[in-house]
């Protein structure tokens, strides 16, 4: 045994002073939005944790919350307004003072305005405050505005709330208490991080339950599944129709749900070449129309009595025939190319494992069935004893949006979630309010006309129901720069950020006068063909001037795009500013009930920044924008963003935050504004909660009370049911222009595309890219996922979570691999019919054969991001989106669309297609296309050695006072090594 | 050639890893440095943090990798790792200063800066690689289980818990007396079979982890149907049936 210590034992100090003050705020590390309560030493940040009281993370927080410290300290931040000097993409700028930076964009906004507000395209990336800038922009009066949806997860907001009424990304939840049986489509990691990572950990520490994976890639959450299924990229359609298959064969059909709450039996007419073919058989007051199959008569759809068939052929009261939208279905997915063995080769999956599936699915939904004794009382008056609930629950996200077939794909899933009457009961997939709303929700979109000085009647994004709906010229050439809501993509509703640059540099459809942005890095990880991209952007006229002629860029980092700017407009960290997470917006409700919450500045800055917002509420007011400016030219909200979020009204009653509305602030939802409204959130936490009763929290869709509440609450325009929609009339509506009826119809060139992708019934075709390229010259699938630590963050310039990751390598099968010839660490070409990128490679097998991956966003571009030019981030990081064309391969006539979702405008990076080929020796070691290094930005921070942060804090705590301790003693031989030390 | 105490510690804290849900998120790892940063073993220094190789001390680690079941199948495992608090340290016996040591009253084995004199020994020593050196100080650091939080009068109770116990979002780590064979996190070992890592080197490791529960595919068992019955193959027979199927509800 040992000789030493005969010293006692150190006197450690269990009790040392942690902070001066502890402040509540919301994390802004990605998209959660989880409440952090930030410890302060002064006015150095100590410690950021979870708040324990907070809905969302309930104490917790993950690894990029917890590495705010380094985010709020990164030496990538901005300092002071920036005006380009040197070409554009060089990065050379000289520091200007605000005011001139104000003045600058003003008058070039004021000039736009004036002339055609429309030439400003102003697109805010991952914008937290898009009920704001959405604002904004409808007051500017441009309908050329959208934040990052588009290329992000529009497919899955679409196909849900065309369908059911909300949809899975942040908007809706498994239900975690009670769900047994959980499918995850394409789910490496979501926005709601926690909330997921926390109801993982509740149903696997359950006994009896399954959670199934279907994911190409074995990570991360696919690592903890019971079952990981690796279907091959894009085929998850087949898959989902296969499911079906099954269940409708076993009539494992929840027959009482699907009849009450979805349009399953609502008759459709059958009447091929009319102009009202496929579209609802109505009554005289317009609504749909059932065939009780009791009395064997038409009823409408809103006769509660009624005993409505689901399937055969009926007689309408002209003579033609209808039949029930199930039976369209029915008859759709029973047929057999999508039996278990049509499919299984297709998707990787085997017919018995499908089948298996099925079974299982079928099992827990209608024999491990749950009922909550709980009562309620349905829209239509019906008293229910209980609850009754399918304990089958489903999510889906990237995997499934990021194909161009993933609009459909996710209609699928949620109708297999009705057949299993599956959604927004106990076990199942939960709604979070404001959803459920009407299918499809709110507003059309906003922008029919662009006039000078003149807002929008309404907001930029909202929802076509028809082709009226669309923003086309009467020729049906789009009037939107990025070709949102045209015949191409008609239910864009969260535009086509990816499009803007390439449409404004080509001019197509018309050239843009500025091109304002606002935090997303488009000339690097968030475009599609970064090489293309930087040439849109530096591309000239014969004249020497800009194709795009004016950039203006707000960022807080120095990240890829600011040097493609001609003015920078510093932003503040997230830790300095005020924010509003509103209802309006993307709020932070849980299925349990609505919050809301709020950023207030917990730091000061240390540099020349502004808060984005109050920037614009700035740019507003000197504009003269309405609502933003008075009459006499003053500023409508002289405080800035906190001045907006308490006083500014949406609707009379309505605004920013939901919680201590009212003069007095006891009224939440609906109410005056309050004067100490954000000090109320500053007490409570920075958020505010409120639960629904047992009997509002399931059914919302045709919940008495649950409706009469949402629309209480200014949800829901009025309080009646909301109806889920199987079969979709609203596609049907553009389908039947392409087919050639109604005054407003697509151009030629258009219609066998809206014809084949409108179907009013979920269908699967191949992804487009996939469809145009070889499949001989290019047989793999490549796709990108984001690491848990970095998921929807800015990653690189954190000190901490770059340790982690900061070089991402090409992650191959083993067996793929070895027919390859290619062994793990080889550098290889990763070739697109776009270009060809340069990696290394690490092999696995939790990945299917015909596809590689790569963790997305690691690359680098030397001279951003505060790294230094030998960065791996820079030197072996690379992004696949270099070999990722924005535009398809070429119709016959030459025109190339969008790489996106045809009906939505998703943009489609999963759908890349790709040849690996092993590189010579001595291209090894460093990643190809390597771009030039940026010019430093001026009075930028020179590199550190050494980071010792938090060396302070410890010197401060109390060491060895009071210590009975005895002095160390000097041991030999090691004295020379103690003397070392420093 | 440091004495581990006496008769063992009776009170052993540590904590308890559940494998079965761990994600491999990295939030554990990172809060931990956060916290520990600036707490009893100031500063968690980082080298070259923005450069070429960015290399700094951490107390928790996070491998992520595949293994190969008995059944040839491989999986993906998510493996936290930090100090094990071991009884029988041979990070502590090791160390020629008495630097190292396991404390008496609760068995959470530290490291005395003042008397550290950076030989790294105990580093060679530690089977697991739970010991992590400053060079910038030359002082070898570690996972001290949050001892300046879990007693820490200063933090509202339910605080007093390590910081990647209190941060982790599955909810895979658990803290507690793992003497007291009646503690929550005993039972849980008990429960579910937890293990020690690296039994056979004897260590004898206060940390427990908790194996992953047994897959559910196609080669396991399940109590659930392996296919449904159609109850009619043709899709004539089925549509016929479903058009008063209304009647029967």
């Amino acid at each position: 045994m040992g000789f030493f210590p005969t010293s006692k034992q150190e006197e450690v100090d269990t009790s040392p002073h942690v902070s001066d003050e502890v402040k509540t705020t919301t994390c802004y590390m990605c998209a959660c939005r989880c409440g952090i309560k930030v410890h302060l030493r002064g006015d150095q940040i100590r410690y950021i944790e979870g708040n324990p009281d907070h809905p969302v993370n309930k104490g917790v927080l993950c690894a990029k919350g917890s590495a705010g410290i380094m985010q709020h300290n990164s030496p990538a931040r901005l300092q002071k307004p920036l005006l380009r000097t040197g070409e554009r993409g060089s990065g050379e700028f000289k520091e200007i003072e605000w005011d001139e930076a104000l003045e600058l964009a003003g008058g070039w906004l004021g000039e736009i305005r004036a002339k055609d507000p429309s030439k400003l395209a102003f697109f805010t990336g991952r914008d937290q405050s898009q009920s704001f800038t959405g604002w904004w922009a409808g007051k500017f009066g441009t309908r050329n505005f959208a934040a990052h949806g588009g290329f992000c997860s529009v497919n899955m907001a679409a196909a849900g709330l065309y369908s059911a009424g909300g949809s899975f990304w942040e908007f809706g939840e498994p239900d975690w208490d009670h769900t047994k049986y959980l499918l995850m489509f394409g789910v490496a990691e979501d926005h709601d991080s926690n909330p997921i990572k926390i109801g993982l950990g509740k149903l696997k520490t359950r006994k009896g339950t399954k959670f199934v994976s279907v994911n190409p890639v074995r990570t991360g959450y696919s690592g903890i599944a019971d079952e990981w299924i690796g279907i091959r990229p894009g085929t998850d359609g087949l898959f989902v129709f296969a499911l079906i298959h099954e269940l409708l064969k076993a009539e494992k059909i929840d027959w009482t749900y699907i009849t009450r709450y979805t349009n399953a039996p609502w008759l459709v007419i059958q009447d091929p070449g009319a102009a009202d073919d496929g579209l609802f058989a109505r009554d005289a007051e317009g609504n749909p129309l059932c065939y009780d199959a009791e009395v064997k008569k038409l009823v409408s759809s809103t006769n509660v009595e009624a005993k409505p068939a689901l399937a055969g052929e009926y007689t309408l009261p002209d003579g033609r025939k209808a039949v029930p939208a199930f039976h369209l279905m029915a008859d759709r997915y029973l047929d057999t190319q999508y039996a278990p063995e049509a499919v299984a080769d297709q998707i990787g999956y085997s017919a018995a494992n499908i089948r298996r599936i099925a079974a299982e699915i079928a099992h827990v939904a209608f024999e491990e069935t749950i009922e909550l004794d709980v009562s309620w009382t349905d829209w239509a008056g019906r008293k229910q004893d209980k609850m009754i609930g399918r304990p089958v629950s489903m999510h889906a996200m990237r995997g499934i949006s990021a194909h161009s077939n993933g609009f459909h794909t996710c209609r699928a899933i949620h109708v297999l979630q009705m057949l299993l009457g599956s959604i927004d009961v106990p076990g199942g997939f939960r709604h979070k309010p404001p959803f459920p709303r009407p299918c499809p929700p709110g507003p059309k979109p906003a922008g029919h006309e662009s006039i000078a000085n003149t807002p929008l009647p309404g907001m930029p994004l909202g929802f076509p129901t028809g082709p009226e709906d669309l923003l086309v010229e009467p020729d049906g050439t789009p009037k939107r720069i990025d070709k949102a809501y045209s015949w191409e993509y008609p239910l864009a509703s969260h535009g086509m950020m990816h499009m803007v640059i390439h449409n404004a540099w080509k001019g197509d459809p018309y050239p843009v006068d500025l091109l304002f942005m606002y935090m997303a890095n488009m000339s690097w990880n968030s475009s599609m063909n970064v090489p293309g991209t930087i040439k849109y952007l530096t591309d000239k006229n014969e004249d020497g001037s800009y194709k795009i002629p004016k950039i203006i860029y707000s960022d807080a980092y120095h990240s890829e795009m600011v040097p493609y700017a001609d003015l920078v407009l510093p932003d503040t960290t997230y830790l300095e500013r005020w924010d509003a997470i509103s209802l309006l917006d993307r709020p932070i409700c849980s299925a349990h009930g609505p919050a809301d919450s709020i950023r207030q500045p917990v730091i000061k800055p240390d540099r020349d920044v502004r808060p984005f917002q109050d920037v614009l509420l700035d740019l507003g007011s000197r504009l003269g924008l309405p609502g933003m400016a008075k009459e006499d030219g003053s500023a409508m909200y002289p405080g800035g963003y906190s001045d907006y979020i308490t006083n500014h009204e949406r609707t009379p009653g309505v605004g920013p935050l939901a919680g201590w509305r009212g003069k007095d602030g006891n009224s939440h939802g609906k109410g005056e504004p309050n004067p100490d409204q954000l000090q109320k959130y500053i007490d409570n936490g920075c958020f505010w909660s409120d639960e629904f009763t047992p009997e509002q929290s399931y059914y919302k869709f045709a919940n008495r009370s649950y409706l009469d509440r949402s629309h209480e609450m200014g949800w829901i325009p009025n309080a009646e049911r909301i109806v889920m929609h199987i079969y979709s009339e609203h596609m049907q509506k553009f389908r039947l222009a392409a087919q050639g009826h109604g005054d407003i119809q697509p151009p030629d060139d258009l219609r066998s595309r809206i014809d084949e992708t409108f179907d009013p019934l979920p269908i699967w075709y191949m992804p487009l890219e996939e469809k145009a390229v070889d499949g001989k010259e290019y047989p793999l699938h490549a796709v990108t996922q984001r690491p848990m630590h970095m998921y929807h963050s800015w990653g690189s310039q954190n000190a901490w979570l770059r340790q982690i990751t900061a070089q991402n390598r090409l992650f191959i099968n083993e067996e793929t691999a070895r027919q390859h010839g290619i062994v793990n660490e080889d550098w290889i070409w990763v070739i697109s019919p776009h270009g060809r990128v340069k990696t290394q490679v690490k092999l696995m097998s939790g990945v299917n054969p015909h596809t590689i991956w790569t963790w997305n966003a690691i690359g680098k571009r030397k001279g951003a991001w505060g790294l230094d030019d030998k960065a791996p981030e820079s030197n072996r990081g690379f992004l696949l989106n270099h070999i990722i064309s924005e535009l398809l391969p070429p119709r016959k006539d030459g025109y190339r669309y969008s790489n996106s979702d045809p009906v939505t405008g998703q943009a489609a990076w999963y759908d890349l297609r790709v040849r690996i080929e092993k590189c010579d020796a001595k291209e090894e070691g460093a990643t190809e296309p390597m771009f030039e290094a940026f010019a430093p930005l001026p009075n930028a921070p020179e590199q550190i050695a050494v980071l010792r942060y938090g060396a302070d804090f410890g010197e401060e705590k109390p060491k060895s006072q009071n210590s009975t301790r005895e002095e160390p003693r000097a041991l030999a031989p090691d004295d020379t090594l103690a003397g070392e030390k420093p | 050639m440091t004495c581990l105490p006496q008769n063992g510690s009776k009170k052993k804290l540590g904590l308890v890893i559940d494998l079965d849900i761990c994600v491999g998120c990295h939030a554990c790892a990172v809060n931990c440095k956060e916290w520990n940063t600036g707490g009893h073993s100031a500063p968690l220094t980082d080298m070259d943090p923005y450069g070429a190789d960015p290399n700094g001390v951490w107390f928790n680690r996070i491998h992520s990798f595949e293994v190969v079941d008995d059944d040839n199948d491989s999986r993906t495992v998510h493996f936290p790792k930090s100090c094990l608090h071991c009884d029988d340290a041979p990070c502590v016996t090791v160390c020629p200063t008495g630097a190292s040591y396991k404390r008496e009253e609760d068995g959470i084995v530290l490291v005395d800066a003042d008397k550290c004199i950076g030989c790294k020994l105990c580093s060679w020593a530690c089977a697991y690689g739970a010991r992590e050196y400053d060079e910038d100080v030359g002082i070898m650091k570690k996972c001290t289980l949050c001892v300046d939080r879990i007693y820490n009068e200063n933090l509202p109770e339910a605080s007093r818990v390590p910081a990647c116990v209190s941060t982790c979002p599955v909810g895979a780590r658990s803290f507690g007396d793992l003497g007291d064979p009646n503690s929550d996190v005993s039972k849980l070992v008990a429960e579910r079979e937890g293990f020690d890592l690296m039994a056979e080197l004897d260590y004898k490791p206060t940390n427990k982890y908790l194996p992953p529960r047994p897959k559910q595919n196609e080669n396991s068992f399940s109590d659930k149907p392996v296919s449904l019955s159609p109850v009619e193959t043709e899709k004539s027979g089925l549509l016929a049936r479903w058009a008063d199927k209304v009647l029967s509800l």
